[in-house]
């Protein structure tokens, strides 16, 4: 199971941008890769991430192999009202990691 | 101390016989490893993300190192001008590299609640090769920037 890590600020003004950081510990075995026996290493990665605030999506993401193991992603948002941030990545064969982080605006 | 004398006793021979062996290996390396993308191709797969529109260039900055001594591990920040407002926002910024095996490397979708578009993340590079970054606007149109990164050490194994 892949471990996520957030980081946001705890509280901000309203209307004001943060940034979020996110990494998640995973090894995205690009399916590109061969093990000593010359057999290929079979895909597995974190295919999509999404983030929502309160229910309404602020961001979502479509990964490829290109993206590097443990996968790290930092974006803004706007934040209007107190709330929760859901965090959500779906691996290739179906496992969600979910991960939420709280933020008082005021 | 063992290597050493092994090494001094090595006959030309021995050298020579090794060497076309290794030459063999290498022969096989090369096949098993995996094609890359070409600059065309990559052109392909952005068409196909954008429907069919054309990217002008301007408006998005994508910033990277020049020089990657990792190609596992290569940061990367797209910022794109917008307003990011109900009218006016990024709906999409589709990331690619020209010289990895598969151009398409992530695709992020914005809504005007972002504030600001600009994302952060790191990528693989399995050799020197061209970064585009291609933003999608809410008015139809499609912006893009690219980068040549040198790569010291590939990183997509082999």
């Amino acid at each position: 199971m892949a471990k996520a890590r957030i980081r946001l600020p705890s509280s901000a003004k309203k209307g004001e941008v943060i940034e979020i950081k996110t990494l998640v510990n995973h090894a995205m075995e690009s399916g590109q890769r061969k093990d000593s026996a010359g057999n290929v290493i079979p895909r597995k990665i974190l295919n999509k991430m999404t983030a929502t605030f309160n229910g309404k999506e602020v961001l979502n993401a479509t990964l490829h192999p290109g993206i590097s193991a443990n996968p790290y992603i930092s974006f803004f948002t706007k934040v209007e009202e107190s709330g929760t941030f859901e965090f959500t990545w779906t691996d290739d064969d179906g496992t969600v990691t979910k991960e939420t982080a709280d933020i008082t605006v005021g | 101390m063992n290597q050493l004398s092994t090494a001094r006793t090595l006959g030309r021979r021995d050298v020579l016989r090794g060497a076309a062996a290794m030459a063999a290996a290498g022969t096989v390396v090369l096949t098993l490893r995996p094609a890359h993308a070409t600059p065309e191709k990559t052109a392909e797969v952005m068409g196909k993300l954008i429907g069919g529109k054309t990217a002008k260039e301007g408006r998005v900055t994508l910033t990277m190192p020049q020089i990657a001594e990792n190609g596992n591990t290569v940061p990367l920040t797209v910022s794109v001008e917008s307003p990011m407002t109900e009218k006016d926002y990024v709906k999409a910024v589709h990331i690619l590299a020209d010289g990895n095996p598969e151009p398409a490397v992530a695709t992020f979708g914005f809504t005007p609640q972002a504030g600001k578009a600009e994302i952060s993340t790191r990528m693989r590079m399995a050799k020197t090769q061209n970064i585009w970054a291609v933003a999608e606007m809410s008015d139809g149109s499609a912006w893009m920037a690219k980068t040549e990164v040198k790569v010291t050490i590939g990183g997509c194994g082999g």
